[in-house]
């Protein structure tokens, strides 16, 4: 049965996820405008650029790709209210990669060539991170005993605890779902590149509106991830998120972007070890090996 | 001021430009001028663009490119003619084979003087173009486009094409 207070919360996550997302954004335009010396836009620019672009002319070149892009938008914003509700958490990957490859198939269904060449480069992204999310689920289940998010903030001591390498390697994930550097192939966010945002090359007007505000959801999405691990306490937990954040930030502009090759090498080795590393020290310790 | 205001995306067509401008047009990144404070953002995608900022005169070659660009942006958009060679052909007015300023392609919103034009004086015309953005966005008069699926191609014959070539002084 689904109660008001339910229906309650996933509205109110639906309405103020995207709100969040947008300030956060500002705040890193901002902040990476005074890492670079500059004054940079307003705390609002994300909501002037979005409210602009909505009040634009649509050129279609393909109906399909429209269609694609509010798929992306609504499993994406399906996500932020499945985490709101403490829905399962690997329903919750599998809806999240579902939006994400509606942002690809979006991509694919026009025949620009940077396009698909961004195409091509978020399925490389997402074929790199997706097993970190997959052991990340795992690990909630060796601590919890259950794949349900609302089991987590019931849990009366942190996530962190049990899983802080995996936190580490989740801030790899999170500045790729951010699009930022040493990870921001398929598209970037500030100024164009060699492939002219890539993946959002033949979108226009409201039909880059919605993969903006797609985009805002992911990002309050990836901060409440982060801080899903210190769950008992949320100031701690919103604390953890937002320095999380500063540091995707930091290592933004201290990068280069890097080659597609180099992302994956490094996301399976390094990053991957990490989360597996992670797994492994807990089932041991779970089963009274070590 | 409408949203529109806020946040013109700008990107820049290099028309036959002898890239003094182009020079000038970049400095307005640099962190000295930053353009992104008045969030004036430079996108490489005409289509995600409200703003066409083009540099240099417009020849035989360019004007059907020129023109496509301009077809690829959504409505309402403005140009900005960056410095003499865009506003009237400048100094390469006489070649053999300019046609002379952009406006004898696309219809231009501001003009923006100089040779190059001064860093200041490109961001005063970008904010200029911006309140005409705005002002078209509120009249819901900016040029309908044509489908970008069909771009245009043929361009309707200048003056400039039958004239006769000038004399060589
Ligand atoms: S106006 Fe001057 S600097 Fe600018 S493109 Fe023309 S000749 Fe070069």
């Amino acid at each position: 049965m689904i109660s008001w207070d339910q229906v309650a919360i996933g509205a109110a996550a639906l309405l103020f996820a995207p709100i969040v997302g947008a300030l956060l954004q500002g705040v890193d335009r901002r902040l990476t405008a005074r890492i670079q010396g500059r004054r940079g836009p307003p705390l609002l620019q994300p909501f002037y650029d979005l409210f602009k672009l909505l009040g634009k002319e649509q050129l279609i070149v393909n109906r399909m790709q429209i269609v694609y892009a509010w798929l992306h938008l609504t499993f994406m914003a399906a996500t932020v209210m499945m985490l709101a509700l403490g829905q399962d958490s690997l329903m919750l990957l599998f809806v999240l990669a579902f939006s994400t490859l509606s942002l690809v198939i979006g991509g694919m269904c026009v025949r620009s060539p940077y396009s698909r060449i961004g195409s091509q480069r978020e399925i490389l992204l997402m074929v790199a991170y997706e097993p970190v999310l997959v052991l990340m689920v795992v690990g909630f289940y060796l601590v919890n005993h259950s794949f349900s998010i609302a089991t987590i903030w019931q849990a009366d001591q942190p996530l962190m605890m049990r899983l802080p390498l995996l936190f580490v390697a989740l801030l790899a994930v999170a500045a790729i779902k951010l699009q930022k550097s040493p990870f921001d192939l398929a598209s970037s966010h500030h100024a164009h590149q060699e492939i002219v945002k890539g993946i959002t090359i033949e979108y226009s007007g409201p039909g880059l509106a919605v993969l903006e505000l797609a985009h805002f959801y992911e990002t309050t999405l990836v901060m409440a991830l982060l801080a899903l691990f210190w769950a008992t306490n949320w100031w701690i937990g919103g604390a953890l998120a937002l320095g999380a954040y500063l540091f995707v930030i930091l290592l933004d502009n201290a990068c280069a972007r890097l080659t597609t090759l180099w992302m994956f090498k490094f996301m399976w080795t390094v990053v991957l070890g990490l989360a597996l590393t992670n797994i492994i020290w807990l089932y041991l310790s779970i089963q009274h090996i070590l | 001021m409408s949203a529109i205001a806020k946040s013109p995306w700008v990107v820049h067509f290099n028309c036959s430009s002898c890239n003094g401008c182009d020079i000038e047009f970049l400095a307005c990144l640099t962190p000295f001028y930053d353009v992104e404070r008045l969030g004036i953002l430079h996108v490489g995608n005409p289509k995600h663009a409200d703003v066409l900022v083009v540099t240099g005169s417009v020849n035989h070659r360019t004007a059907r490119v020129l023109k496509n660009v301009y077809d690829m942006i959504p409505s309402p958009k403005v140009v900005v003619a960056m410095g003499v060679c865009s506003s009237s052909g400048g100094i390469f007015a006489e070649g053999y084979n300019v046609l002379g300023g952009i406006d004898k392609v696309i219809p231009v919103d501001v003009f923006v003087p100089g040779c190059p034009a001064r860093p200041e004086a490109m961001l005063d015309g970008i904010l200029k173009a911006a309140a005409i953005l705005d002002r078209k966005a509120r009249e819901g008069t900016g040029v309908a486009t044509v489908s970008a699926a069909k771009p245009v191609i043929n361009l309707v014959p200048l003056a400039a094409d039958a004239a006769p070539a000038p004399a060589a002084p």
